[in-house]
């Protein structure tokens, strides 16, 4: 049995989502930055170099990648053979996101209840989702999420007659649909598999693996290679002004479905894929 | 690619002059507002009530900042989604608003109220809030400061670069393909 103090976690959670909002993952700015030399058009390359100086500026002077410092996402791994000292562990990474917002200088961009619509001040609750496994290991994503891509996102069951087409039909219109709003280049999240909400999470796991990596089923890493390079012949292009650099990586993740059904999610991210793991 | 600079507030005449491709920096005086400002904008004028901005020759930056450090202006400061605020945007341009930062697509509704009275919408680059916040010389809550990020600020900006997606002849960069 290890024991973990709820000061450390909310320590933890309140820089993750300071460092997270400052600077993106290297293979996500490499990816920005090698792109602008593949990138056919002019608008796009100077599109581009925008993003790269923003990122400089980001970093340097603490000024957030985005404004839409998003909601906080929260991945827990945790061993079964972990015992949590201190107060409730939800509470402790609400009290982490509290914290990073303010101190941080991060928007507030959460409301009280999707009818009543009051901002809750402090960027609270977030988005906590745990998983259970063997061991004492305790690790910590924290992926704030911006919804400008958010909202172009989508979950489409399809039936197995549907097959791979079906599938890639899914993410490429998501993609086409999204066109400027989603803020190209994007990173496309998809989750194929499990039930509805399953599915969805999937997707939205896919987006905190590394982009440098592929899925390990090899026709899956086909696929993730093969969306890319249709993607990227849409002509949607950075800002969505047309040319060549539409998606920066698409990240597949699958499970186990039933019988009747192949759902897939499409969770659309921004550049500004903002994804930082602790193990404490 | 044409460049070109532009002062805001603005008539119709610097309006046509501005095609869709264009290059454009601007500098003055823009105001802020996105969904919750617009909503609440709205639902005065349907009361018959005042605006607290007279938006005729204006430009509205569709933006909710990030706060501002100790000696900052403002802090993360980027076009937030458009198309949120096009229930609201015909009857805005109907006032005489002349100019829209923010990003992404438009309805056809608000396309038209665009050429009827003569209005331009312009892109700023989507994820480049540190980028744009310097741009932003001065800025001040003058409405709605209840709302927090979604207040109604006066901006001051100089040369801040946008480019123009939507013209007054309706002519949309969106839709090359
Ligand atoms: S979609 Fe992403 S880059 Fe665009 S405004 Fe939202 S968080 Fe920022």
């Amino acid at each position: 049995m290890r024991t973990i103090k709820t000061e450390d976690i909310i320590l933890n959670v309140k820089e993750m989502c300071m460092e997270a909002n400052y600077e993106l993952s290297s293979d996500i700015k490499e990816k920005i930055i090698s792109a602008k030399d593949k990138e056919t058009s002019e608008i796009g390359k100077k599109i581009l170099s925008q993003l790269d100086e923003n990122m400089k500026i980001a970093k340097e002077e603490k000024i957030p990648i985005c404004q839409d410092t998003g909601m906080a996402v929260v991945f827990v791994t945790m061993g079964q053979d972990v015992h949590i000292e201190g107060m409730g562990l939800t509470d402790a990474i609400n009290e982490g996101i509290r914290q990073g917002y303010t101190e941080g200088f991060l928007r507030k961009s959460v409301v009280n209840c999707p009818i009543e619509r009051i901002n809750t001040k402090d960027n609270t609750p977030g988005i906590i989702h745990y998983d259970i496994v063997p061991g004492d290991s305790f690790i910590i994503t924290l992926a704030p999420k911006g919804f400008g891509s958010e909202n172009m996102s989508k979950i489409v069951m399809l039936k197995p007659a549907d097959g791979i087409e079906g599938i890639k039909k899914v993410v490429i219109d998501a993609v086409r649909e999204a066109g400027p709003n989603a803020c190209p280049p994007v990173v496309v999240g998809v989750g194929i598999g499990g039930t509805f909400e399953k599915c969805a999470l999937l997707s939205k796991k896919a987006l905190t693996r590394n982009t440098d990596t592929h899925n390990e089923i090899p026709y899956i890493k086909d696929l993730e290679i093969e969306l890319l390079e249709k993607i990227n012949k849409l002509n949607i292009g950075p800002g969505g002004l047309g040319g060549y650099t539409t998606a920066l990586a698409v990240n597949i993740e699958t499970y186990p479905t039933h019988i009747a059904g192949m759902p897939v999610a499409v969770n659309m991210c921004c550049h500004v894929n903002r994804h930082i793991s602790r193990s404490l | 690619m044409i460049e070109k600079y532009i002062e805001v507030p603005f008539d119709d005449e610097v309006v046509k002059n501005l095609k869709a491709g264009d290059y454009v920096y601007i500098t003055g005086t823009v105001y802020t507002a996105r969904d919750a400002a617009h909503k609440r904008m709205y639902e005065a004028l349907q009361k018959g009530e005042n605006l607290p901005i007279d938006v005729k020759n204006n430009c509205i930056y569709y933006l909710g900042p990030s706060p501002a450090r100790e000696g900052q202006v403002i802090g993360s400061a980027g076009p937030t989604t458009s198309g949120r605020m096009d229930k609201y945007t015909p009857s805005l341009l109907d006032l005489g608003l002349k100019g829209m930062i923010g990003k992404g697509k438009r309805t056809p509704a608000v396309i038209d109220s665009m050429k009827k009275n003569c209005a331009v919408y312009f892109a700023a680059v989507g994820g480049a809030g540190a980028l744009l916040s310097k741009c932003i010389k001065e800025s001040e809550v003058i409405a709605y400061d209840d709302l927090g990020t979604e207040a109604i600020r006066k901006l001051k900006v100089e040369k801040l670069p946008v480019i123009v997606v939507i013209d007054c002849e309706g002519n949309n960069m969106y839709c090359i393909e």
